[in-house]
């Protein structure tokens, strides 16, 4: 049983467990699957679909975690993205104008090009992996705005709009396609990370970064990729987001959508501080954190107190995994007893 | 002794961590004016008593008593409170405030409800003078070298503390020099009747200045002895438990004549980012080089430079008749060398991961990322290496910093040994580690270089060198003085190598 | 020592120098622009914002961060407006905010160092739940018509001929130096400064850390509900959406100002030069006439970046003077 409860994946998973009970009890048909228009549908679908920006960024934000940084910046690079892609597929950027192949090509480069920045500031300049991505988050949404000319694309008109809104929309043998794009970039990640030694030099350098130097791991290299990986996770969540929305919108798309990243790393049970980490945790997080707010709409509850609701999962889930939190509240019990064996 | 006023007592102290008792019933007693060495291996328990006693951990049973009346500490500012402060082993103070901010803080002389900087800058010189340091007080501390920082450390202790003064291995970073000065200020606190309880491994310093002395071994009380009564070797003895033929099977075994032996690298000129000046070194193939010099005297700065963990601004460095262009560690270690850094606990070990993968870090970084060392490969070299060095653990599965010093130590050694080296450098690899553990580490050295590997030395016991070395370079001011090998190492010579480089 | 003393204040002569350079820039390029009321109005404007500013100063140097400060605000404006249209005596209602603002400041300080949580969580967590208490008082915007909440909001403290600053002002100003003196010359500041160099060896020293750290949070909520109070005279109304990001904002302004984000250096005057810098950006943009406000936050960007790299430079260099100090000694 110990060594159940001490999997870190337990925790997340018990509470999406526990979040799933709930529904199953008090919102109406939230487990109904239906079938409409030749897919799936219903609420579990819903968040199946509307978890994929989330879990891509997940996967990146626990990499980066990991190094023991963070990246902010996400949300910004989301609305860049995204504003690239849409300009192109509307042709209002001048280039490339309505092709999809180049719209998406050149979101992913803006991806990458923005976390080569994030990691050339870390690794190489070697500024703090807050303020460095504080700079990039800052400037991002009015570069997006550079972008669309400060307007909010739409692209319901665009040539090209069917096949763009298939990515983040659209459904493939009864699931969202999104989906698929998150098993496979999982896929992608989870064997770099296992069936390569990635996985354990992140470990080490989010550990000791001195000490893992000193035994040959090239730490300013893999701190580019990990920041690089991150703003490519970022420029495939832009897509994703404004495909779905059919449009850019540089001021609220991907907005707190770091903080969210964020809460699914550590609702994971991963450390912040960087060290031990496992991507399926985060996922699960963030499966919970879409789980969470797709209830809130199911029960109908205000849009608004979602907030209220993540502050405080975020609270139970952190003092349940704070050891201090836990001897303190149970001490009645655990400690009494180990302390009457010693004598 | 006897007459001498009782200042502390502590009677029947047991304390438990999960799994270890890491102190069974110990007693402890300290006197006014009286220097006290608590000695003992590593996990004897020394740590955790001084720990008790300034109310970091607390004790699961026992009575500790200051001048005679029953005390509780519950935490470190209780433990000024009551008196009793402690400098440690590793510099606890801000680097970002000033040298007086460091002495005064949380506890500055206030005027007209602010603090008085006037005072306590005034001050603070004047403190740090009786310690015969003469510094800018104004200016940051970590601007300042590590010796200075730990006379900065005392300065403050003593003049928070008027009763007792832990030094927990204070010594470790200070030159003989240093030293000396330390030893100065100690015997004149204990004239002015204050109790001192100091902690270290240097037992020829415990001679130097103590009057009683308390071993500890395995979490239990061995003893309380006058330190004039009792013989280097007896204490040896008590404080390893065994006998200590196995140091002296080491002795005789010393290293032969190394010559005729091909070389593996050669440096000339050279200059490295940490003020290496023009070196010239070569190291043999098979041999154990050792680098004698004091603190500071760029023992550590050569191993570094040849590791590429600092920069070599000019000069030149061949490796296997191989000139390095650019030295980085990965370099180094695809070179064939490998290198155990002077501080374990931040340049060595990574304290999260397992043992198991500790030891195939640097095999697997050698290798590089995408040629994976299988996880039946990696457990397979993880038990092997377990069982050669004899590390003692539940299981490779266990993470590193669950160890003691000494085992993580071994663990180094392993992840070094798994890269097949050809050139070890082995920076104070036994600093902070049990005597048995020592011994075992020494012949580990020695029998490598039997094998053919070679072998750089630097430890700051010189009889370790000694034992261990069959060539030395004897080092000052981050200069080379000259070579001895063979027959003509001897400790005077050294010494007195090393005084005259510094009289030049 | 007198290059010690420089190098240590070094960042903060940047930013100060900066903030001359623009403004300079400024009065030269647009007409009307060199005018002490428009200086003034850089304090006026931004009086909120130096306030929070101060308090997550302190944050930052004790090595933690405080990104609920936005929320708060915005709470802070939704309550009281809240109130005072039931009634409520005004001065009853702004204790009643300090209150609220420094006891979540306190509960969030104590969970941060009892429970071990990270302050970014932790904090993140007192954001969303601040923001999320605002929609449970409204979903839209309450107007604030009390008298006296007005007369604060209108009052001009004439310092010449059609030269004035608010009241506002004045309470940010006093807001600065408490926060400058405290950190200078109180046993408080300097423990703050203390356990954000080295929380360790700050508790090995006797410092209380426990309540050092749970007070700069209380201190932080406390500046931010005051900063509320100021930013609803300057809006007289409450929103729950309000000042998003502003969190960001004082963290920028800090950082511009000359502090480390890894805590232990860091000063509350270079703390309003930052707020001061991006308000003369704004201002500079206005003036400019045809350019967006998103403009603002790009060179807000690339001054951030400026000075990060500046900072690193700089502590670079120290360090490679350390260490040759370190070799000659």
């Amino acid at each position: 049983m110990k060594k159940i409860t001490t999997n870190q994946i337990f925790w997340p998973l018990a509470a999406f467990i526990v979040l799933l009970v709930y529904n199953a009890f008090f919102a109406k048909n939230f487990f109904k699957i239906s079938i409409l228009d030749g897919h799936l549908y219903g609420n579990l679908i819903d968040i199946l679909k509307n978890f994929a920006p989330l879990a891509l960024l997940s996967i990146g934000m626990t990499l980066v975690i990991a190094t023991g940084g963070v990246d902010i910046s996400v949300g910004s690079v989301v609305a860049i993205s995204g504003a690239i892609a849409c300009s192109i597929i509307d042709g209002r950027l001048g280039i490339f104008d309505h092709s999809f192949v180049a719209a998406l090509i050149l979101a992913l480069l803006s991806g990458i090009a923005c976390g080569l920045w994030n990691g050339f500031l870390v690794a190489k300049v070697k500024i703090q992996p807050m303020v460095a991505t504080l700079i990039l988050m800052t400037a991002g949404r009015g570069i997006a705005q550079l972008i669309t000319k400060g307007k909010i694309v739409t692209i319901n008109s665009a040539p090209m709009m069917k096949e763009y809104y298939f990515l983040g929309a659209g459904y493939f043998l009864g699931l969202p396609f999104a989906f698929f794009i998150v098993v496979a970039v999982f896929t992608i990640v989870m064997i770099l990370v296992k069936r390569t030694a990635f996985g354990l030099f992140l470990q080490s350098l989010g550990t000791n970064p001195k000490s893992s130097r000193l035994s040959g791991i090239k730490v300013d290299r893999i701190k580019l990729v990990v920041y690089t990986i991150s703003g490519l996770m970022a420029s495939i969540a832009g897509i994703l987001i404004s495909s779905n929305i059919k449009g850019a919108d540089c001021n609220n798309a991907g907005l707190f959508i770091e903080l969210d990243a964020i809460l699914s790393v550590a609702i994971g049970g991963n450390s912040l501080n960087g060290g031990r980490f496992m991507i399926p945790a985060s996922i699960v997080g963030a499966l919970f954190v879409q789980c969470l707010t797709t209830t809130v709409y199911a029960l109908g509850v205000p849009p608004e107190a979602i907030s209220l609701l993540k502050a405080i999962v975020i609270l139970v889930l952190c003092l349940f995994q704070s050891d201090s939190f836990r001897q303190k509240v149970f001490k009645g019990t655990g400690r009494w007893r180990k302390g009457a064996d010693a004598a | 002794m006897d007459n001498k006023e009782i200042l502390l007592t502590m009677r029947n102290i047991s304390k438990s961590f999960p799994g270890v008792k890491a102190l069974d019933k110990v007693d402890f007693t300290l006197r006014k004016g009286e220097i006290h060495a608590l000695l003992g291996e590593n996990g004897a328990g020394k740590s955790t008593l001084i720990k008790v006693l300034t109310g970091i951990e607390s004790m699961d049973e026992g009575q500790v008593t200051l001048e005679g009346k029953p005390i509780h500490v519950k935490n470190s500012q209780h433990a000024q409170a009551l008196g009793i402060s402690t400098v440690y082993q590793e510099v606890n103070l801000c680097g970002n405030l000033s040298v007086a901010e460091n002495i005064f803080v949380g506890r500055e002389p206030m005027a007209f409800g602010r603090i008085d900087w006037k005072t306590v800058n005034k001050r603070a010189k004047e403190l740090l003078k009786n310690l015969n340091v003469d510094i800018d007080v104004t200016k940051t501390l970590d601007s300042y070298p590590v010796a200075i920082q730990q006379m900065v450390a005392i300065a403050r202790a003593l003049d928070i503390s008027a009763k007792i003064l832990i030094l927990d291995e204070p010594t470790s970073s200070l030159d003989a020099a240093e030293c000396r000065k330390l030893f100065s200020v100690m015997k004149q606190l204990r004239a002015e009747g204050m109790g001192i309880i100091f902690v270290t491994h240097f037992l020829d310093q415990v001679y130097e200045v103590s009057d009683m002395i308390t071993v500890l071994r395995n979490g239990e009380l061995v003893g309380e002895y006058e330190a004039r009564n009792l013989p280097k070797v007896e204490l040896i003895g008590k404080m390893i438990g065994k006998d200590y033929e196995q140091l002296q099977q080491i002795e005789s075994s010393k290293k032969t004549s190394h010559e005729a032996k091909e070389n593996f690298i050669t440096c000339r000129n050279i200059t490295s980012e940490a003020n290496i000046r023009d070196l010239d070194l070569d190291v043999n193939k098979g041999e154990v080089l050792g680098l004698a010099g004091l603190l500071g005297s760029g023992r550590s700065e050569i191993v570094r430079a040849l590791f590429g963990a600092d920069r070599i601004l000019s000069g030149e460095l061949n490796v296997n008749k191989k000139r390095i262009k650019r030295n980085k560690p990965i370099t180094a270690i695809r070179n064939g060398l490998g290198y155990c850094p002077e501080d374990r606990k931040s340049e060595g070990i990574v304290s999260e991961l397992t043992i198991r993968e500790n030891i195939i870090l640097a095999l697997q970084a050698k290798r590089g990322m995408f040629r994976f060392i299988g996880r039946k490969e990696q457990n397979r070299i993880a038990e092997h290496y377990i069982k050669l060095l004899d590390i003692k653990t539940p299981g490779r599965e266990q993470q590193i910093k669950n160890l003691s010093g000494g085992n993580q130590q071994k663990v180094l050694l392993a992840r070094w040994l798994a890269t097949d080296p050809e050139l070890l450098m082995l920076d104070e690899p036994t600093r902070g580690i049990d005597v048995g553990t020592k011994t075992e580490i020494q012949k580990i050295v020695l029998q490598l270089a039997e094998k053919g590997m070679s072998v750089i030395f630097i430890s700051s016991e010189m009889d370790e060198m000694l034992r261990c070395c069959g060539r030395m370079v004897v080092l000052n001011d981050k200069k080379k003085l000259g070579e001895l090998s063979g027959a003509e190492i001897n400790e005077q010579i050294i010494m007195e190598m090393i005084a005259g480089g510094k009289s030049v | 020592m007198k290059k010690g003393i420089f190098s240590r204040n070094f960042s903060l002569i940047v930013t100060i120098v900066l903030f001359l350079l623009l403004f300079t820039a400024g009065s030269l390029r647009y007409r009307g622009f060199f005018s002490a009321q428009v200086f003034l109005n850089l304090f006026i404007d931004n009086a909120y914002l130096i306030i929070i500013a101060v308090g997550m100063t302190f944050v930052l140097i004790s090595g933690g961060i405080d990104i609920s400060v936005a929320s708060v605000v915005a709470f802070v404006g939704m309550l009281s407006a809240y109130l005072l249209r039931n009634g409520w005596n005004p001065y009853l209602v702004m204790l009643l905010m300090l209150l609220i603002g420094s006891t979540g400041g306190f509960l969030m300080g104590y969970i941060i160092h009892y429970f071990k949580i990270q302050p970014f969580i932790a904090t993140l967590a007192g954001q969303f739940l601040y923001r999320g208490a605002c929609f449970i008082i409204s979903t839209s915007s309450i107007l604030i018509d009390n008298p006296v909440y007005s007369t604060i909001a209108n009052y001009q403290i004439k310092l010449a001929p059609r030269t004035y600053i608010s009241i506002s002002v004045v309470i940010a100003l006093i807001v600065v130096i408490a926060g400058a003196i405290t950190a200078k010359f109180s046993k408080f500041g300097r423990a703050v400064y203390a356990v954000g160099g080295n929380e360790q060896s700050a508790n090995l020293m006797g410092l209380p850390v426990a309540r050092i750290k749970i007070s700069v949070y209380v201190l932080s909520g406390f500046c931010a509900a005051l900063g509320g109070i100021v930013f609803s005279f300057y809006t007289l109304s409450g929103y729950g959406l309000q000042n998003i990001g502003l969190e960001m904002d004082a963290i920028a302004s800090s950082v511009i100002g000359g502090t480390l984000l890894t805590g232990g250096v860091g000063s509350v005057v270079g703390s309003m030069f930052g707020v001061l810098i991006q308000g003369i950006i704004q201002t500079i943009i206005i003036f400019q006439g045809n350019l967006s406000s998103w403009w603002t936050k790009v060179a807000v960007a690339s001054l951030l970046c400026l000075f990060i790299v500046l900072q690193r430079v700089i502590s670079a260099n120290r360090e490679r003077i350390r260490r040759r100090m370190l070799n000659d000694s």
